[in-house]
């Protein structure tokens, strides 16, 4: 059963070549679906090229979908994968900081260095920001951040546990609003002033 | 313009396609080894290399790079590290096949390449810090946190791209 690392059915050793091949999947498929333009994926924001949305809400209804069926069929023990800790405060206000950081500079990390590989500068100087700001933020720790980032910590709660509503519901919850987004987002794009990049 | 951009689009993978796709990567890393995708991670790695190279006393005396700069290993044999080098690959390959490799600063009419550049800088300064404070970016924290229906990861998803769209009118001249 799953996880097979965790587990050790497979070795540990196995661990980085899995990472590399995880990440190739990853980069293969943000580049193909035109995440490598910043104006592609500031679209989300006008209105003018959902893709972000798309993709974005895709992947995580299918491995949502998919880790739950794996879970039913007792291919994989959910207990044992890594659940994002909750701890409010610093959730929010980091995720506020990323969302002012990508409407400025377009593109997140991920997309960043998918762009900066097919030779979009502005995707470079992105990355050496974002290596400017970790620095920061590491050498300002102790007495800027150190407060808000340890705050609030809520343990590892699921979503549908937080919503008192069963995971199945949660998920076709999630899948039917998926599905509104996509319809709506459609009409959206029909409506507003193209833009070419 | 319409037939123009319709071309361009036409070279991207359908995007429900690639989305799929992805839910599938993120579903294989999780079965293989309990973990999903992340990205800012490893240059924190990077960061944290860098200055227990440079200075490693300083580094062991901070609550921030200590738990990394303290073990045998390198900060650099790390997880994430190794799926960016994937990531790197992955999209270059993609990019050839694609035709789409370009040295170029991709930017608004309305903008100069230097405001473009300076703005990403400020942009990727930002992502830094946040990424950070709220323990991953948009892969580690918002998509996959989101894949184990985690509440951090929904709060980040909510974080990240509420914030953005508050703050998408002050800087419309920037991407439209």
């Amino acid at each position: 059963m799953g996880p097979l690392i965790p587990n050790e059915i497979i070795d540990i050793n196995w661990n980085f070549l899995i990472a590399l091949i995880v990440g190739i999947g990853f980069g293969f498929i943000l580049e193909s679906a035109g995440f490598s333009s910043s104006r592609k994926l500031a679209g989300v924001f006008y209105g003018y090229d959902f893709v972000v949305l798309r993709v974005f809400f895709t992947a995580a209804v299918t491995a949502a979908i998919g880790l739950y069926y794996f879970s039913y069929f007792e291919w994989i023990d959910l207990s044992m994968i890594y659940i994002n800790p909750l701890y409010l405060k610093s959730n929010l206000i980091g995720g506020a900081i990323m969302g002012l950081g990508f409407i400025i500079g377009g593109f997140c990390p991920g997309t960043g260095v998918c762009a900066a590989m097919i030779g979009k500068i502005d995707a470079m100087v992105f990355l050496g920001g974002i290596f400017i700001g970790i620095f920061i933020f590491g050498e300002t720790y102790e007495f800027l951040w150190q407060e808000i980032h340890m705050d609030t910590f809520m343990g590892t709660p699921l979503v549908f546990d937080s919503l008192g509503i069963s995971s199945a519901l949660f998920i076709l919850g999630l899948t039917a609003a998926a599905l509104i987004a996509f319809f709506i987002t459609a009409k959206i794009v029909k409506k507003v002033k193209p833009v070419d990049y | 313009m319409e037939n123009t951009i319709e071309d361009k689009q036409r070279k991207y993978m359908n995007p429900y396609l690639a989305g799929f796709l992805l839910g599938l990567t993120i579903i294989f890393a999780f079965y293989f080894t309990g973990r999903g995708l992340g990205a800012s991670g490893a240059v924190k790695s990077a960061v944290v290399a860098t200055v227990d190279a440079v200075a490693h006393d300083h580094a062991m005396d901070s609550d921030y790079y200590a738990p990394y700069a303290s073990k045998e290993e390198s900060p650099l044999r790390a997880w994430l590290v190794f799926e960016v080098l994937g990531v790197m690959i992955g999209a270059l390959i993609s990019g050839i096949l694609a035709g789409r490799l370009k040295l170029k600063i991709e930017h608004s009419p309305k903008i100069t390449s230097k405001t473009r550049l300076l703005m990403a800088t400020l942009g990727g300064i930002l992502f830094g810090v946040g990424s950070q404070l709220g323990r991953g970016c948009t892969s580690g924290a918002a998509l996959s946190g989101m894949a184990t229906l985690s509440t951090a990861g929904f709060l980040s998803m909510i974080g990240i791209f509420g914030t953005g769209y508050v703050f998408a009118y002050f800087f419309r001249k920037f991407w439209i």
